[in-house]
């Protein structure tokens, strides 16, 4: 994959094609696949990186092609082929406990990295965060079976609720200090790896890459804030983290951010929501399961459910939607440190006192209800859920409700238990509303705010 | 205010109200008494500890002014020990414990110590802690520290930030940094500073314990026959409910009546028992293992033994502990540390205690520990150790199963090495 500028779009001579982000984004993700492919064919050093806390930023200043691994393993279950890849795992030894992800990249491993999207190629590195702890276990899974190190790249998080570090205060500038020892640390083994000298000038232009791709992402994620809302967060929003990962710091994860900011600020214009008829907003807590997730849509929209917000879309695309996190690219490796510090205590860790978040995101979106995807096999996003839903519910007033399933795995998918408990909870939302069925867009107010 | 250690004031210490409850006479003073009954006596007293419940703080042993929860793996009890406030290591409900309101807050898939460590917080049974302190061990446990902060305002309630990457320079100063942080937030819950002389007293206290520690563990891997797992675990697991100076007197003590044991060895297979780190396997499975095995080391409650050699006593109480933390520490499944892989310490734990197999346990729904459960045992089928591979629950009260399963592994491994 190019970082330089490409016209992604080969317009026919004259015309200006619509850009369709659906589409665009497809094109993009099947370059990215085919870049994998042949990655080891052109000499490139190949990096395994995760969607929070990752260093991208330096890894493209030495030209890594790189791995997602949890996009490979979600990438299984869009497919519907992660069922086979979960039994292989399981029958090496892994329980059905295990993070569906890690298990679906342990049966990749075993077929010999056999995706159904091409060849993935064998890391060289891997940047393994403390974000999601399973993370540092997986990496040691590369480590065992595919001779891969791995680098823990420890990020302080937020301690404790009502955490607030400001920039350039004493507890930024510890933890900022802390984590630009570890990219110089990081540094020096990609300069060993790939026998490259740093160029803090490349770095610096990644991070103006990033920048301009960070600012589009943010009006973005704003726009859903319009009512109607342009975009689903859990449909359209997945395609756009997933460029937000896999483009970052690139000519072309800007090109696409930049024409779905015009696009989607078009659309707003002219008052024209995802659904006709949008009745109710939402805002989704947790990860979707991937192997149903247009059906999960499907059960919301067909009651005129849209999902305005999800914290999905900050914290699996780096974070980095938390405001001020712009690069000071004429310090580009103390800046890099100083944001990556903010956008984990800000974007990622703070899933861990996620009532903070989701209470200021119900207003910003101004919601009617909230809905929680406890995920079986995923501790990050589901440990403290059903706490969370009670704290919201009882100091909010807010209507919610809780579904369960995997991210991945289709055992725990049940269409009929999941479809009862979404009607179940659109018939008390109309109830509540005083609404009839086919009105639009009904408002609920948000009662009361945090204590 | 601050805990006189038992160097300093013995006979203070004696006097207090922890001291009379090891049961009288004072060590020096045993006499012509059954060692064997004093031995029971003190094995019981640590027993009633497991069961029984966080000191209140009318109940505290003199110079203490609170209590300070927190959870598995590795805390610097010392920075609040220094502060006045006893450490307790919550470890859960066990399987006496009935859950009625953590369900409503942690889902069913969640490990059993998170969710009765929730239960007991709701239940009130831990409303007098001034604070919890989690860790980045697993994502379950980070999210205590949310749960915490949502139901218990009132307590400090935070996650403590140990650093995954212990390899990168800097990892001492970043350490120490989180430290002193920690230390000025209790300062600020307590309403009066922890002063650097209260800590190395603190730092004095625990490094005899340590000591004392290492003592069991050395006598459990040359003499197995003169103290079982359980009774070994029922010593350790005494510290999380006792000061420190406490249970070095009464490690003191216990060491010289098992030392003096007169017990014959018995045919029993060597093992190492491993998965114990967080979650804590109910009493009767560690009995069921000592009925047809010797466990001549063990993980279990690994946190509380985790600095491996005495802290300096010299510099910056705050900086030796860091520098500890960092250069000295065990392992277990939730640390990252490029110096020891997980298969690197399960075999030194194996050589160094001359063991003839493993037992690779993991909790239930514990993502690490089943993790490693795999790797472990695809490591020791490669180097061809004998193992016995063992799922539990905290909450678990049938061992029918298990302890044929045990008995089966112990005769093929005699079997096996006759």
């Amino acid at each position: 994959m190019s970082t330089s500028a490409a016209d992604p779009t080969q317009a026919p001579e004259g015309a200006v094609p619509e850009f369709n982000a659906q589409k665009e984004g497809q094109r993009l993700f099947k370059d990215w696949y085919g870049g994998l492919e042949h990655a080891k064919e052109r000499g490139q050093y190949v990096a395994n990186v995760f969607v929070m806390g990752n260093a991208v930023e330096i890894l493209r200043t030495f030209d890594f092609q790189l791995v997602f691994p949890e996009i490979n393993s979600l990438q299984m279950g869009v497919r519907k082929v992660s069922e086979e890849y979960l039994r292989d795992s399981e029958d090496y030894g892994y329980s059905p406990d295990v993070c569906s992800y890690v298990k679906a990249d342990v049966g990749l491993i075993l077929r010999q990295q056999k995706h159904p999207a091409g060849t993935i190629p064998k890391a060289d590195i891997a940047i393994v965060s403390n974000m999601c702890s399973t993370f540092i276990k997986w990496g040691e899974i590369w480590e065992r079976m595919l001779d891969t190190p791995s680098f823990v790249l420890d990020l302080p998080g937020q301690r404790g609720s009502s955490w607030r570090v400001r920039p350039g205060d004493a507890q930024h500038m510890a933890d900022a200090q802390w984590i630009e020892a570890q990219f110089r640390d990081l540094i020096g083994r990609c300069e060993k790896i790939t026998g490259k000298r740093f160029d803090m000038d490349r770095l610096a232009e990644v991070e103006d890459r990033v920048n301009r791709m960070v600012h589009h992402w943010n009006n973005v994620m704003a726009l859903n804030r319009a009512c109607p809302a342009p975009y689903n967060a859990m449909l359209d929003g997945l395609t756009y983290i997933g460029i937000m990962n896999v483009y970052r710091g690139t000519e072309e994860g800007v090109q696409f951010m930049r024409q779905l900011d015009e696009q989607l600020s078009a659309k707003v214009a002219r008052g024209e929501g995802r659904i006709d008829n949008e009745r109710f907003r939402l805002l989704f807590s947790g990860t979707p399961c991937y192997v149903s997730m247009r059906r999960l849509v499907e059960l919301f929209e067909s009651w005129g459910g849209v999902f305005a917000y999800s914290d999905y879309l900050t914290f699996a695309a780096g974070g980095m939607d938390a405001g001020e996190l712009v690069y000071d690219t004429s310090r580009p490796l103390e800046s890099l440190a100083e944001i990556t510090a903010l956008a984990a205590q800000r974007g990622l860790s703070n899933q861990f006192f996620a009532h903070e978040r989701l209470a200021q995101q119900l207003r910003e979106y101004d919601v009617d209800g909230i809905v929680f995807h406890g995920i079986k096999s995923c501790r990050f996003v589901s440990s403290g859920m059903a706490d969370t839903r009670n704290y919201l519910t009882e100091r909010l007033k807010i209507p919610s409700l809780y579904i369960e399933s995997d991210l991945i795995d289709p055992r725990y998918w049940s269409d009929a238990q999941i479809k009862n408990r979404v009607d179940a909870f659109f018939e008390s939302l109309q109830q509540r509303s005083g609404g009839a069925p086919g009105d639009t867009k009904i408002r609920l107010p948000v009662v009361g705010g945090p204590s | 205010m601050t805990p006189q250690p038992a160097d300093e004031n013995p006979a203070a210490l004696h006097r207090s109200a922890e001291q009379a409850a090891l049961g009288p006479p004072p060590p020096a003073e045993l006499g012509a008494r059954d060692p064997e009954q004093r031995l029971t006596e003190l094995l019981e007293h640590c027993n009633d500890r497991r069961l029984g419940p966080v000191p209140t703080d009318d109940a505290l042993p003199a110079g203490y002014s609170g209590t300070f929860g927190h959870f598995p793996v590795y805390f610097p009890e010392e920075i609040v020990h220094a502060g006045g406030l006893l450490p307790v290591n919550l470890l859960g409900g066990g399987n006496k414990l009935e859950l009625k309101y953590a369900d409503a807050h942690m889902g069913s898939f969640i490990c059993s110590i998170c969710r009765s460590t929730t239960e007991m917080g709701l239940n009130g049974s831990l409303k007098s802690l001034t604070g919890f302190v989690t860790h980045p061990i697993c994502d379950a446990a980070k999210h205590l520290g949310g749960i915490w902060a949502r139901n218990f305002p009132e307590q400090l309630a935070q996650i403590l930030y140990l650093p995954q990457n212990p390899n990168t320079p800097g990892a001492v100063r970043y350490t120490a940094a989180e430290y002193q942080r920690l230390r000025g937030d209790v300062e600020k819950q307590l309403g009066r500073p922890i002063d650097d002389e209260a800590l190395w007293r603190s730092i004095r206290t625990y490094n005899r314990n340590r000591a004392l520690l290492r003592e069991l563990y050395a006598l459990r891997a040359a003499e197995p026959w003169k103290v079982s797992c359980t009774e070994s675990y029922l010593l350790l697991r005494a510290r999380t409910r006792m000061p420190a100076e406490t249970h070095n007197l009464l490690l003191e003590e216990a060491l010289g009546l098992l030392r003096a044991r007169k017990r014959v060895a018995q045919d029993k297979p060597r093992v190492v028992f491993v998965g114990g780190f967080c979650e804590q396997p109910p009493l009767e499975m560690l009995e069921a293992i000592d009925d047809t095995c010797y466990v001549v080391d063990d993980d279990l409650l690994i946190g509380l033994r985790w600095l491996t050699a005495d802290v300096p006593e010299a510099g910056d109480p705050v900086w030796a502990l860091a520098e500890a933390f960092v250069e000295h520490a065990a392992a277990s499944p939730v640390q990252h540390d490029e110096r020891k892989t997980k298969e690197a310490y399960l075999m030194d734990m194996v050589r160094g205690s001359r063991a003839d197999a493993v037992i690779v346990t993991a909790a239930k729904f514990c993502e690490p520990g089943l993790d490693e459960q795999v790797a472990w045992s695809k490591h020791l089928d490669a180097v061809s150790v004998r193992h016995l591979v063992l799922e539990f629950e905290e909450k678990m009260t049938s061992f029918e199963q298990m302890a044929m399963q045990l008995e089966t592994f112990a005769e093929s491994l005699l079997f096996a090495l006759a």
